[in-house]
Protein backbone atom coordinates (compact mmCIF):
# COMPACT_ATOMS: atom_id res chain seq x y z
CA UNK A 1 0.00 0.00 0.00
CA UNK A 2 1.63 3.45 -1.31
CA UNK A 3 1.92 5.81 1.23
CA UNK A 4 -0.27 9.22 0.94
CA UNK A 5 0.65 11.98 2.96
CA UNK A 6 -2.32 13.95 4.15
CA UNK A 7 -0.44 17.86 4.79
CA UNK A 8 0.39 17.45 0.19
CA UNK A 9 -1.17 18.18 -2.85
CA UNK A 10 -1.07 15.99 -5.54
CA UNK A 11 -1.59 15.67 -9.73
CA UNK A 12 -2.89 13.00 -11.64
CA UNK A 13 0.68 12.45 -13.17
CA UNK A 14 1.47 11.59 -9.84
CA UNK A 15 3.50 14.41 -8.73
CA UNK A 16 2.93 15.96 -5.21
CA UNK A 17 3.86 19.19 -3.67
CA UNK A 18 4.57 20.98 -0.65
CA UNK A 19 3.83 24.53 0.02
CA UNK A 20 7.35 25.61 2.74
CA UNK A 21 7.02 28.42 5.04
CA UNK A 22 9.19 30.60 2.82
CA UNK A 23 5.94 30.27 0.05
CA UNK A 24 8.54 27.93 -2.51
CA UNK A 25 7.07 24.84 -3.36
CA UNK A 26 8.61 22.03 -3.19
CA UNK A 27 7.79 19.11 -5.80
CA UNK A 28 8.79 15.22 -6.64
CA UNK A 29 6.97 12.30 -7.61
CA UNK A 30 4.73 10.23 -5.13
CA UNK A 31 5.31 6.68 -3.46
CA UNK A 32 2.93 4.82 -6.01
CA UNK A 33 5.02 6.52 -8.96
CA UNK A 34 8.19 5.34 -7.80
CA UNK A 35 6.85 1.99 -7.08
CA UNK A 36 5.90 1.81 -10.45
CA UNK A 37 8.90 3.10 -12.01
CA UNK A 38 10.89 0.52 -9.79
CA UNK A 39 14.59 1.03 -8.96
CA UNK A 40 15.58 4.51 -10.05
CA UNK A 41 19.01 4.82 -12.03
CA UNK A 42 19.01 8.55 -13.55
CA UNK A 43 17.82 11.98 -13.07
CA UNK A 44 17.30 14.56 -14.98
CA UNK A 45 16.83 17.90 -13.41
CA UNK A 46 15.49 21.00 -15.06
CA UNK A 47 18.06 23.71 -15.11
CA UNK A 48 18.04 26.26 -11.87
CA UNK A 49 15.99 29.82 -13.05
CA UNK A 50 14.17 27.80 -15.80
CA UNK A 51 10.40 29.22 -15.91
CA UNK A 52 7.69 26.56 -17.26
CA UNK A 53 3.97 26.64 -17.61
CA UNK A 54 1.92 24.57 -15.52
CA UNK A 55 1.48 21.15 -17.89
CA UNK A 56 5.10 21.18 -19.32
CA UNK A 57 7.56 18.42 -19.10
CA UNK A 58 10.43 19.63 -16.97
CA UNK A 59 12.42 16.69 -15.57
CA UNK A 60 12.87 13.33 -16.68
CA UNK A 61 13.01 10.40 -14.17
CA UNK A 62 14.57 7.05 -15.24
CA UNK A 63 14.32 3.51 -14.06
CA UNK A 64 16.24 0.55 -15.10
CA UNK A 65 13.11 0.04 -16.86
CA UNK A 66 11.79 2.75 -18.67
CA UNK A 67 12.51 6.61 -18.96
CA UNK A 68 9.29 9.18 -17.38
CA UNK A 69 8.15 12.78 -18.08
CA UNK A 70 7.79 14.77 -14.73
CA UNK A 71 5.36 17.42 -15.54
CA UNK A 72 5.29 21.02 -13.98
CA UNK A 73 2.75 20.69 -11.62
CA UNK A 74 1.89 24.58 -11.17
CA UNK A 75 3.60 27.23 -12.92
CA UNK A 76 6.87 29.16 -12.13
CA UNK A 77 10.26 29.52 -11.73
CA UNK A 78 12.70 26.60 -10.40
CA UNK A 79 14.54 27.95 -7.87
CA UNK A 80 16.16 25.11 -6.34
CA UNK A 81 17.42 21.28 -7.70
CA UNK A 82 18.21 18.63 -5.80
CA UNK A 83 21.46 17.83 -6.71
CA UNK A 84 21.69 14.38 -4.33
CA UNK A 85 19.77 12.79 -6.86
CA UNK A 86 22.85 12.87 -9.85
CA UNK A 87 24.69 10.58 -7.59
CA UNK A 88 21.83 8.27 -5.57
CA UNK A 89 18.24 8.77 -7.79
CA UNK A 90 17.65 5.75 -5.92
CA UNK A 91 16.67 8.10 -2.71
CA UNK A 92 13.70 8.79 -4.78
CA UNK A 93 12.93 4.56 -4.45
CA UNK A 94 13.71 5.15 -0.07
CA UNK A 95 12.30 8.55 0.76
CA UNK A 96 10.09 10.28 -1.87
CA UNK A 97 8.89 12.54 0.00
CA UNK A 98 11.55 14.12 2.11
CA UNK A 99 15.04 13.53 0.85
CA UNK A 100 14.00 11.93 -2.41
CA UNK A 101 12.53 15.69 -3.61
CA UNK A 102 13.01 16.63 -7.39
CA UNK A 103 13.04 20.83 -7.13
CA UNK A 104 11.76 23.91 -5.81
CA UNK A 105 9.04 26.53 -7.60
CA UNK A 106 8.55 30.11 -7.26
CA UNK A 107 5.21 30.03 -8.34
CA UNK A 108 3.96 32.95 -10.78
CA UNK A 109 0.34 32.33 -10.34
CA UNK A 110 -2.37 31.05 -8.02
CA UNK A 111 -2.56 27.15 -8.81
CA UNK A 112 -2.32 25.43 -5.92
CA UNK A 113 -5.99 25.53 -5.10
CA UNK A 114 -7.01 23.21 -8.28
CA UNK A 115 -4.71 20.74 -7.64
CA UNK A 116 -5.35 17.47 -5.52
CA UNK A 117 -5.98 17.08 -2.23
CA UNK A 118 -4.49 13.54 -0.32
CA UNK A 119 -7.84 11.88 -0.29
CA UNK A 120 -8.54 12.67 -4.00
CA UNK A 121 -5.43 11.15 -4.85
CA UNK A 122 -5.75 8.14 -2.83
CA UNK A 123 -9.10 7.81 -4.58
CA UNK A 124 -7.31 7.54 -8.07
CA UNK A 125 -4.56 5.48 -7.70
CA UNK A 126 -7.22 3.00 -6.20
CA UNK A 127 -9.20 2.76 -9.20
CA UNK B 1 -4.51 -11.65 -24.78
CA UNK B 2 -4.31 -12.65 -21.03
CA UNK B 3 -2.77 -15.99 -20.91
CA UNK B 4 -1.76 -17.08 -17.77
CA UNK B 5 1.01 -19.52 -17.05
CA UNK B 6 0.46 -22.25 -14.20
CA UNK B 7 2.47 -20.18 -12.18
CA UNK B 8 0.64 -17.21 -12.51
CA UNK B 9 -1.06 -17.73 -8.52
CA UNK B 10 3.16 -18.60 -7.01
CA UNK B 11 3.75 -14.73 -8.51
CA UNK B 12 0.90 -13.53 -6.40
CA UNK B 13 1.71 -15.33 -3.42
CA UNK B 14 5.50 -13.91 -3.74
CA UNK B 15 4.55 -10.42 -4.73
CA UNK B 16 5.10 -10.50 -8.48
CA UNK B 17 4.28 -6.86 -9.81
CA UNK B 18 2.43 -8.47 -12.62
CA UNK B 19 2.31 -6.96 -16.15
CA UNK B 20 1.71 -7.96 -19.53
CA UNK B 21 3.87 -9.48 -21.73
CA UNK B 22 3.04 -10.35 -25.42
CA UNK B 23 -0.31 -11.78 -24.12
CA UNK B 24 1.15 -13.29 -20.86
CA UNK B 25 0.40 -12.21 -17.25
CA UNK B 26 4.15 -12.06 -16.14
CA UNK B 27 5.64 -10.65 -12.74
CA UNK B 28 8.08 -7.84 -14.15
CA UNK B 29 9.48 -8.05 -9.95
CA UNK B 30 8.88 -9.04 -6.56
CA UNK B 31 9.89 -6.49 -5.26
CA UNK B 32 13.26 -4.92 -6.95
CA UNK B 33 14.58 -5.67 -10.15
CA UNK B 34 17.77 -4.77 -9.15
CA UNK B 35 18.12 -7.04 -6.01
CA UNK B 36 17.01 -9.67 -8.61
CA UNK B 37 19.20 -8.95 -10.79
CA UNK B 38 22.52 -9.23 -8.34
CA UNK B 39 20.99 -12.23 -6.67
CA UNK B 40 21.38 -14.08 -9.97
CA UNK B 41 25.11 -12.56 -10.41
CA UNK B 42 26.06 -13.54 -7.39
CA UNK B 43 23.83 -16.54 -5.77
CA UNK B 44 20.92 -17.99 -7.39
CA UNK B 45 17.59 -16.81 -9.06
CA UNK B 46 14.30 -18.41 -10.78
CA UNK B 47 12.56 -17.25 -13.60
CA UNK B 48 8.74 -18.72 -14.26
CA UNK B 49 9.45 -19.26 -18.31
CA UNK B 50 6.38 -21.38 -18.85
CA UNK B 51 5.40 -18.81 -21.54
CA UNK B 52 7.47 -19.81 -23.83
CA UNK B 53 6.87 -23.20 -26.24
CA UNK B 54 7.95 -26.29 -26.15
CA UNK B 55 8.16 -28.09 -29.25
CA UNK B 56 8.79 -32.07 -29.70
CA UNK B 57 9.77 -32.79 -32.92
CA UNK B 58 9.42 -36.72 -34.11
CA UNK B 59 9.18 -39.75 -36.57
CA UNK B 60 10.33 -38.54 -40.22
CA UNK B 61 14.05 -37.34 -41.15
CA UNK B 62 14.13 -35.11 -38.16
CA UNK B 63 17.80 -34.07 -38.74
CA UNK B 64 17.01 -33.19 -42.79
CA UNK B 65 14.06 -31.28 -41.91
CA UNK B 66 16.34 -29.15 -39.49
CA UNK B 67 19.34 -29.09 -41.48
CA UNK B 68 16.75 -27.42 -44.44
CA UNK B 69 15.40 -25.39 -41.41
CA UNK B 70 17.48 -23.62 -39.21
CA UNK B 71 20.64 -21.41 -40.02
CA UNK B 72 22.61 -23.20 -37.96
CA UNK B 73 23.82 -26.96 -38.67
CA UNK B 74 22.37 -29.57 -36.82
CA UNK B 75 25.01 -31.95 -38.18
CA UNK B 76 26.89 -30.14 -34.89
CA UNK B 77 24.70 -31.99 -32.43
CA UNK B 78 26.45 -35.51 -32.28
CA UNK B 79 26.38 -36.15 -28.81
CA UNK B 80 22.64 -37.43 -27.23
CA UNK B 81 21.38 -34.08 -25.35
CA UNK B 82 23.53 -31.58 -26.98
CA UNK B 83 21.74 -28.05 -27.45
CA UNK B 84 22.07 -25.87 -30.14
CA UNK B 85 21.19 -22.12 -30.48
CA UNK B 86 20.25 -21.50 -34.27
CA UNK B 87 17.81 -18.74 -36.17
CA UNK B 88 15.26 -19.98 -38.15
CA UNK B 89 14.99 -17.48 -41.42
CA UNK B 90 12.05 -16.79 -43.93
CA UNK B 91 12.99 -16.78 -47.88
CA UNK B 92 14.37 -13.15 -47.45
CA UNK B 93 16.94 -14.11 -44.86
CA UNK B 94 15.16 -12.25 -42.14
CA UNK B 95 14.69 -13.50 -38.68
CA UNK B 96 11.34 -15.44 -37.87
CA UNK B 97 12.76 -16.05 -34.48
CA UNK B 98 16.04 -17.58 -32.54
CA UNK B 99 15.38 -20.91 -31.03
CA UNK B 100 17.16 -23.87 -28.96
CA UNK B 101 17.29 -27.25 -30.22
CA UNK B 102 18.15 -30.19 -28.03
CA UNK B 103 19.36 -33.67 -29.97
CA UNK B 104 17.88 -35.38 -27.71
CA UNK B 105 17.93 -39.18 -30.07
CA UNK B 106 17.78 -39.48 -33.73
CA UNK B 107 13.73 -39.83 -33.24
CA UNK B 108 13.57 -36.86 -30.69
CA UNK B 109 14.53 -33.30 -31.21
CA UNK B 110 13.06 -30.89 -28.64
CA UNK B 111 13.25 -27.09 -29.97
CA UNK B 112 12.24 -24.36 -27.04
CA UNK B 113 10.86 -20.90 -29.31
CA UNK B 114 9.78 -17.47 -28.30
CA UNK B 115 6.14 -16.90 -26.77
CA UNK B 116 5.59 -14.17 -28.80
CA UNK B 117 6.19 -15.65 -31.66
CA UNK B 118 4.62 -18.86 -30.96
CA UNK B 119 1.59 -18.60 -33.68
CA UNK B 120 4.02 -17.77 -37.01
CA UNK B 121 6.57 -20.20 -35.87
CA UNK B 122 4.23 -23.14 -35.55
CA UNK B 123 2.69 -22.13 -38.77
CA UNK B 124 6.10 -22.00 -40.42
CA UNK B 125 7.17 -25.39 -38.69
CA UNK B 126 4.15 -27.03 -39.77
CA UNK B 127 4.34 -25.44 -43.08
CA UNK B 128 7.84 -27.62 -43.77
CA UNK B 129 7.70 -30.54 -42.09
CA UNK B 130 5.33 -32.58 -44.04
CA UNK B 131 8.16 -33.01 -46.52
CA UNK B 132 10.40 -34.33 -44.18
CA UNK B 133 7.61 -36.33 -42.50
CA UNK B 134 8.13 -35.13 -39.43
CA UNK B 135 5.46 -35.06 -36.55
CA UNK B 136 5.25 -31.34 -34.77
CA UNK B 137 3.59 -31.67 -30.85
CA UNK B 138 3.54 -28.72 -29.08
CA UNK B 139 4.12 -29.62 -25.37
CA UNK B 140 1.58 -27.32 -23.46
CA UNK B 141 1.20 -29.70 -21.21
CA UNK B 142 4.84 -28.80 -20.06
CA UNK B 143 6.06 -26.08 -17.38
CA UNK B 144 9.13 -24.16 -17.90
CA UNK B 145 11.48 -22.63 -14.60
CA UNK B 146 14.64 -21.32 -14.82
CA UNK B 147 17.07 -21.56 -12.43
CA UNK B 148 20.35 -19.46 -12.68
CA UNK B 149 23.34 -18.40 -10.79
CA UNK B 150 26.44 -19.01 -9.38
CA UNK B 151 24.68 -21.68 -7.07
CA UNK B 152 21.17 -22.11 -8.95
CA UNK B 153 22.64 -26.11 -10.03
CA UNK B 154 23.94 -26.67 -6.32
CA UNK B 155 20.47 -25.23 -4.49
CA UNK B 156 18.11 -26.81 -6.89
CA UNK B 157 19.70 -30.30 -6.19
CA UNK B 158 18.47 -29.96 -2.95
CA UNK B 159 14.49 -29.14 -4.20
CA UNK B 160 14.46 -31.75 -7.66
CA UNK B 161 13.64 -35.03 -6.72
CA UNK B 162 15.90 -37.65 -6.79
CA UNK B 163 16.49 -39.79 -9.97
CA UNK B 164 16.02 -35.90 -12.03
CA UNK B 165 18.97 -34.84 -10.27
CA UNK B 166 20.83 -37.97 -10.62
CA UNK B 167 19.67 -36.92 -14.80
CA UNK B 168 20.77 -33.64 -14.46
CA UNK B 169 24.09 -33.82 -11.84
CA UNK B 170 26.18 -35.14 -14.83
CA UNK B 171 24.90 -32.84 -17.64
CA UNK B 172 27.76 -30.38 -19.11
CA UNK B 173 27.34 -26.58 -20.33
CA UNK B 174 24.48 -26.83 -23.51
CA UNK B 175 23.44 -30.40 -22.77
CA UNK B 176 19.97 -31.41 -21.60
CA UNK B 177 18.61 -34.66 -20.26
CA UNK B 178 15.20 -36.11 -19.65
CA UNK B 179 13.79 -37.88 -16.59
CA UNK B 180 10.55 -39.39 -17.58
CA UNK B 181 8.39 -36.49 -18.51
CA UNK B 182 10.86 -33.78 -16.92
CA UNK B 183 13.66 -32.59 -18.94
CA UNK B 184 16.88 -30.46 -17.79
CA UNK B 185 19.06 -28.17 -19.60
CA UNK B 186 22.42 -26.66 -18.55
CA UNK B 187 21.00 -23.58 -20.49
CA UNK B 188 19.69 -20.55 -19.69
CA UNK B 189 19.39 -16.08 -20.70
CA UNK B 190 21.70 -14.96 -17.96
CA UNK B 191 25.24 -15.01 -18.77
CA UNK B 192 25.57 -17.61 -15.04
CA UNK B 193 25.27 -21.35 -15.11
CA UNK B 194 22.35 -22.68 -14.03
CA UNK B 195 19.43 -25.09 -15.62
CA UNK B 196 16.34 -25.09 -17.62
CA UNK B 197 13.58 -27.23 -16.46
CA UNK B 198 11.10 -28.62 -17.82
CA UNK B 199 8.29 -30.78 -15.79
CA UNK B 200 4.56 -31.59 -16.00
CA UNK B 201 2.36 -28.30 -15.10
CA UNK B 202 0.73 -30.25 -12.52
CA UNK B 203 4.33 -30.16 -10.67
CA UNK B 204 5.32 -27.23 -10.99
CA UNK B 205 3.70 -24.73 -8.24
CA UNK B 206 5.55 -27.90 -5.93
CA UNK B 207 8.72 -27.17 -7.40
CA UNK B 208 8.82 -23.53 -7.41
CA UNK B 209 7.83 -23.67 -3.42
CA UNK B 210 10.56 -26.22 -2.93
CA UNK B 211 13.00 -24.26 -5.04
CA UNK B 212 12.23 -21.19 -2.79
CA UNK B 213 13.00 -22.76 -0.07
CA UNK B 214 16.23 -23.99 -0.77
CA UNK B 215 16.93 -20.63 -1.28
CA UNK B 216 16.81 -19.52 -5.12
CA UNK B 217 14.45 -16.15 -5.22
CA UNK B 218 11.86 -15.54 -7.86
CA UNK B 219 13.02 -12.93 -10.21
CA UNK B 220 10.84 -11.38 -12.75
CA UNK B 221 11.01 -10.48 -16.46
CA UNK B 222 12.99 -7.15 -15.79
CA UNK B 223 15.71 -8.93 -14.03
CA UNK B 224 15.72 -11.37 -17.00
CA UNK B 225 16.34 -7.93 -19.59
CA UNK B 226 19.30 -6.59 -17.90
CA UNK B 227 20.97 -10.01 -17.44
CA UNK B 228 20.45 -11.06 -20.64
CA UNK B 229 21.49 -7.61 -22.48
CA UNK B 230 24.72 -7.70 -19.91
CA UNK B 231 25.19 -11.69 -21.27
CA UNK B 232 25.33 -10.13 -24.86
CA UNK B 233 22.57 -12.04 -25.73
CA UNK B 234 19.94 -11.32 -28.07
CA UNK B 235 15.76 -10.11 -27.82
CA UNK B 236 14.01 -11.22 -30.49
CA UNK B 237 11.92 -8.55 -32.04
CA UNK B 238 14.72 -5.67 -30.36
CA UNK B 239 17.72 -6.74 -31.68
CA UNK B 240 16.55 -8.70 -34.86
CA UNK B 241 13.11 -8.86 -36.55
CA UNK B 242 11.89 -10.38 -39.64
CA UNK B 243 13.63 -7.43 -41.50
CA UNK B 244 17.06 -8.13 -40.56
CA UNK B 245 19.40 -10.51 -41.55
CA UNK B 246 21.53 -12.41 -39.05
CA UNK B 247 24.44 -11.21 -40.27
CA UNK B 248 23.63 -7.27 -38.62
CA UNK B 249 22.63 -9.15 -35.56
CA UNK B 250 25.04 -10.31 -34.21
CA UNK B 251 24.62 -13.89 -35.15
CA UNK B 252 26.38 -14.33 -37.75
CA UNK B 253 28.55 -17.44 -35.14
CA UNK B 254 25.35 -18.93 -35.70
CA UNK B 255 24.68 -18.92 -38.94
CA UNK B 256 26.63 -22.44 -40.81
CA UNK B 257 27.40 -21.58 -44.53
CA UNK B 258 29.50 -24.51 -44.39
CA UNK B 259 29.21 -26.83 -45.81
CA UNK B 260 28.20 -25.34 -49.04
CA UNK B 261 26.06 -28.10 -50.03
CA UNK B 262 23.50 -27.50 -47.19
CA UNK B 263 20.58 -25.63 -48.53
CA UNK B 264 18.35 -23.89 -45.73
CA UNK B 265 15.55 -21.29 -45.78
CA UNK B 266 17.38 -18.08 -46.12
CA UNK B 267 20.82 -18.86 -47.83
CA UNK B 268 20.71 -17.46 -50.79
CA UNK B 269 20.32 -14.05 -49.60
CA UNK B 270 22.72 -14.15 -46.75
CA UNK B 271 25.18 -15.36 -49.35
CA UNK B 272 24.36 -12.59 -51.60
CA UNK B 273 24.84 -10.22 -48.34
CA UNK B 274 27.90 -11.55 -47.91
CA UNK B 275 29.16 -11.42 -51.07
CA UNK B 276 28.12 -7.99 -52.23
CA UNK B 277 30.16 -6.72 -48.28
CA UNK B 278 27.96 -6.90 -45.15
CA UNK B 279 27.27 -2.69 -44.11
CA UNK B 280 25.92 -3.16 -41.06
CA UNK B 281 27.40 -4.47 -37.68
CA UNK B 282 25.69 -5.39 -34.15
CA UNK B 283 28.14 -3.26 -31.44
CA UNK B 284 28.00 -3.03 -27.74
CA UNK B 285 27.89 0.76 -26.28
CA UNK B 286 28.91 1.50 -22.75
CA UNK B 287 27.64 5.32 -21.77
CA UNK B 288 30.60 7.41 -20.64
CA UNK B 289 28.27 9.79 -19.68
CA UNK B 290 25.34 10.33 -17.05
CA UNK B 291 21.71 9.05 -18.30
CA UNK B 292 20.08 5.72 -19.98
CA UNK B 293 20.65 4.20 -23.38
CA UNK B 294 16.93 2.84 -24.83
CA UNK B 295 16.40 1.10 -28.19
CA UNK B 296 15.83 3.55 -30.79
CA UNK B 297 17.90 6.65 -29.94
CA UNK B 298 20.02 7.73 -32.83
CA UNK B 299 23.51 6.77 -33.00
CA UNK B 300 26.05 8.80 -34.89
CA UNK B 301 29.10 6.42 -35.44
CA UNK B 302 32.62 7.95 -35.75
CA UNK B 303 35.30 6.29 -37.56
CA UNK B 304 39.24 6.32 -35.51
CA UNK B 305 40.15 9.55 -36.20
CA UNK B 306 36.43 10.59 -34.59
CA UNK B 307 34.90 11.63 -37.48
CA UNK B 308 31.04 10.54 -38.33
CA UNK B 309 31.04 7.79 -40.69
CA UNK B 310 27.45 7.10 -40.81
CA UNK B 311 23.88 6.77 -38.51
CA UNK B 312 22.91 3.99 -36.67
CA UNK B 313 20.37 3.10 -33.82
CA UNK B 314 20.39 1.01 -30.48
CA UNK B 315 18.22 -1.83 -30.19
CA UNK B 316 18.35 -2.83 -27.14
CA UNK B 317 19.56 -0.32 -24.10
CA UNK B 318 19.18 -0.55 -20.33
CA UNK B 319 20.92 0.35 -16.79
CA UNK B 320 23.77 -2.20 -15.94
CA UNK B 321 22.95 -3.09 -12.32
CA UNK B 322 26.71 -5.24 -12.24
CA UNK B 323 28.41 -2.40 -13.91
CA UNK B 324 26.37 0.77 -12.53
CA UNK B 325 26.53 2.20 -16.19
CA UNK B 326 24.32 2.25 -19.26
CA UNK B 327 24.77 -0.03 -21.87
CA UNK B 328 23.22 -0.90 -25.53
CA UNK B 329 23.54 -3.30 -28.55
CA UNK B 330 23.46 -0.73 -31.51
CA UNK B 331 23.19 -1.74 -35.07
CA UNK B 332 25.59 0.53 -36.61
CA UNK B 333 27.79 1.16 -39.74
CA UNK B 334 31.08 -1.30 -40.35
CA UNK B 335 33.08 1.46 -40.41
CA UNK B 336 32.90 2.39 -36.69
CA UNK B 337 35.84 2.72 -34.68
CA UNK B 338 35.56 2.98 -30.77
CA UNK B 339 33.73 6.05 -30.41
CA UNK B 340 30.09 6.62 -31.08
CA UNK B 341 27.72 9.71 -29.82
CA UNK B 342 23.89 9.20 -29.06
CA UNK B 343 20.81 11.40 -28.91
CA UNK B 344 19.45 11.17 -25.92
CA UNK B 345 16.54 13.89 -25.76
CA UNK B 346 18.34 16.60 -27.94
CA UNK B 347 21.76 16.15 -26.38
CA UNK B 348 24.47 13.99 -28.29
CA UNK B 349 26.03 11.87 -25.49
CA UNK B 350 29.69 10.25 -25.76
CA UNK B 351 29.98 6.71 -25.57
CA UNK B 352 32.46 3.61 -26.52
CA UNK B 353 31.92 1.24 -28.59
CA UNK B 354 32.76 -2.09 -27.25
CA UNK B 355 31.94 -6.16 -28.53
CA UNK B 356 27.97 -6.79 -26.86
CA UNK B 357 28.87 -8.84 -23.85
CA UNK B 358 29.56 -7.30 -20.94
CA UNK B 359 29.46 -9.75 -18.37
CA UNK B 360 29.67 -13.06 -17.88
CA UNK B 361 30.08 -15.66 -14.97
CA UNK B 362 29.49 -12.77 -12.69
CA UNK B 363 32.53 -11.04 -14.20
CA UNK B 364 33.16 -7.81 -16.30
CA UNK B 365 34.17 -8.71 -19.75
Amino acid sequence: MSEVPSELKYTESHEWLRVEDDGLVTVGVSDHAQELLGDLVFVELPEVATEFVAGDECCVVESVKAASDVYMPISGEIVEVNEALADEPEIINTSPYDSGWLFKIKPSAEELADLMDADAYQAIIDE
Amino acid sequence: MNNKTVLFDKHLEYNGKIVDFAGWQMPVNYGSQMDEHHQVRKDAGMFDVSHMVIVDLGQGDIRAFLQYLLANDVAKLQLAGKALYSCMLNEKGGVIDDLIVYYMSDEWYRVVINAGTREKDLAWINKHAPAFKVNVKERDDLAMIAVQGPNARAKAFEALPVDVVEAAAPLKRFFGADCGDWFVGRTGYTGEDGFEIMLPSSEAAGLWDKLAAAGIKPCGLGARDTLRLEAGMNLYGNDMTEDTSPLISGLSWTVALDPVERDFIGRGPLEAEKAAGVKQKLVGLVLEERGVLRGHQKVMAEDETGQVVGEGEITSGTFSPSLQKSIAFARVPTGIGKTCKVEIRGKLLQAAVVKPVFVRDGQPV
